[in-house]
């Protein structure tokens, strides 16, 4: 019934070889520029490879629409907070003046921030939509320094490929690649609707990158860790929300 | 070309009605091979994505209007189901296991395996004429009487006849389906894309144009209630045409099984 011809085989054979070398090659490739996320294992990691690869080739340097002044919402909803932790509450007590923000890794001269000191450099402000992954969402105007800025004071290694963030929230870090770390509008965000960043928001510091969804903007960052390998951090696959089975990337 | 297959589909349908016992791999494939594959991946995907779209969705059963919306906003519609979040009103003194981690991941998956099993499928429907000869209504299709008969015809639950059930498809059926392949798949998938921070980044207007993020949302979730409506009456259809032969067609195939009905 099939007519297995010489030809049919050989052709078979050349476009199976063809198709298996150029899948080798893309996934060589696509790990070179850094489109693969640390979350590709596993049987959903084809769908966030595809995402991310996808939205880096796309999205690179999109900005995300900002909004005028009268779409800021008159009650933005802060999302649900672990207990505050008594190191936390003493720092809360004392106005933060004595937060820090230490940056170390792959940098020339590791340093350490207090808050007054980040205000201290030009600010900047976007009214964007935070958006959470459960579905809602609301619009305010978020005031900080671009994380780049902090990058270029303390001078970033050129092999570095992501920046990790640490809050003083137990077990609460993440972390972001370069693309993200040097977007324009990604902001250790201090300043919310023209005042103070509230705690229930993430004051004193909150990472803010309005192109992901929201459990990416972490709150009470204190830490951040530039480096080229995500392996060493917690079980390698990029952030506690990862490990606990939600996307490292969630661009979407 | 043409000629060829209304000559086969008389053939086709001499054997059918006077020998039965002729042998049925000879017929012309009812389904081609690209139409049964994809059918079955994007079933699966549908699946998927039906059940993980609800565990999203408990995680926040309040609709809103515009761009923004959360529980200190007033929502357009809420469903009356429980929540997997405690900070959501919903009247229920529980709350619901959180299933969202892996259930996005899975959304987005299948997402993406329907929508690249789906673009073989429309390029390769443009190029071999399977939209044209079997899923666009002839102009003759579109008059009243032939739109009036199939409505009655169908609203009777009446069975196709044989030979014009396995020929091809009636006028209701190539309606349906050109809507749910041109008007609610697109649909689902711009605004399912429309959710995305980061491709709206780059293409603003593809929520914009729908009236915001929350309007996005909230068209997400009407298309996907159509296509589970649709997923109803396909699957009643089948069972009334056949259950066995209807579902054997699109494995094999073959239009098998004609002793089932003779």
């Amino acid at each position: 019934m099939i007519d297995l011809s010489r030809r049919k085989l050989i052709l078979t054979g050349l476009a199976a070889t063809a198709g298996a070398s150029g899948l080798a090659m893309a996934a060589r490739l696509a790990q070179k520029y850094g489109l693969v996320p640390p979350d590709h294992g596993g049987i959903y990691g084809l769908g966030e490879t595809l995402t991310f690869a996808s939205q880096r080739l796309l999205t690179r340097h999109s900005l995300a629409r900002e909004f005028p002044r009268s779409q800021i919402s008159p009650r933005p909803f802060p999302n649900e907070l672990a207990p505050l932790t008594e190191d936390f509450k003493r720092l809360q007590a004392g106005s933060f003046a004595e937060w820090r923000l230490s940056v170390d890794g792959m940098v020339a001269q590791p340093a350490s921030f207090s808050i007054s000191e980040l205000k201290s450099y030009p600010s900047r402000s976007h009214i964007t939509e935070l958006v959470c992954e459960e579905g809602w969402s609301y619009i305010a105007e978020w005031i900080g320094v671009p994380l780049s800025h902090v990058l270029q004071l303390v001078g970033v290694h050129p092999q570095a490929k992501y920046v990790v963030y640490v809050s003083m929230e137990p077990d609460t870090w993440d972390s972001i690649d370069m693309a993200d770390a040097l977007h324009p509008q990604t902001f250790l965000c201090y300043g919310m609707n023209g005042n103070e960043l509230p705690v229930a928001h993430g004051g004193p510091l909150r990472m803010r990158l309005p192109r992901q969804l929201g459990y990416k903007n972490v709150k009470f960052i204190t830490r951040l860790t530039v480096t080229d390998s995500l392996k060493k951090f917690g079980k390698g696959v990029g952030s506690a929300a990862s490990e606990a089975g939600y996307a490292w990337y969630v661009g979407i | 070309m043409e000629t060829l297959e209304s000559a086969q589909i008389t053939v086709e349908a001499c054997i059918s009605s006077s020998v039965s016992t002729a042998p049925v791999t000879t017929l012309p494939p009812r389904h081609s091979v690209l139409v049964r594959v994809t059918h079955w991946i994007i079933t699966l995907c549908f699946f998927a994505l039906l059940l993980t779209g609800v565990e999203i969705l408990i995680s926040h059963p309040r609709f809103y209007w515009g761009e923004t919306g959360n529980v200190l906003t007033t929502p357009l519609f809420q469903l009356h189901i429980p929540s997997s979040r405690a900070l959501v009103p919903t009247g229920y003194g529980y709350v619901l296991p959180d299933q969202n981690g892996w259930s996005r991941a899975l959304h987005f998956e299948a997402a993406w395996i329907a929508v690249l099993t789906g673009l073989l499928y429309a390029i390769s429907g443009l190029f071999t004429g399977h939209f044209r000869k079997d899923l666009l209504p002839s102009r003759a299709d579109l008059s009243w009487r032939v739109l009036s008969t199939s409505i009655a015809k169908a609203l009777r639950f009446e069975r196709p006849s044989e030979a014009e059930a396995s020929s091809s498809y009636n006028v209701l059926q190539r309606l349906t389906y050109v809507f749910v392949i041109f008007v609610l798949f697109p649909l689902v998938i711009w605004t399912g894309l429309a959710l995305s921070p980061a491709f709206i980044s780059a293409f603003p207007a593809s929520v914009t144009l729908l009236g915001g993020r929350q309007s996005a949302r909230t068209i997400h979730f009407f298309v996907s209630v159509a296509l589970v409506l649709f997923l109803l009456v396909h699957v009643t259809m089948v069972c009334l045409a056949g259950f066995r032969s209807r579902t054997g067609a699109m494995i094999t195939g073959r239009t098998a099984a004609r002793k089932e009905h003779t």
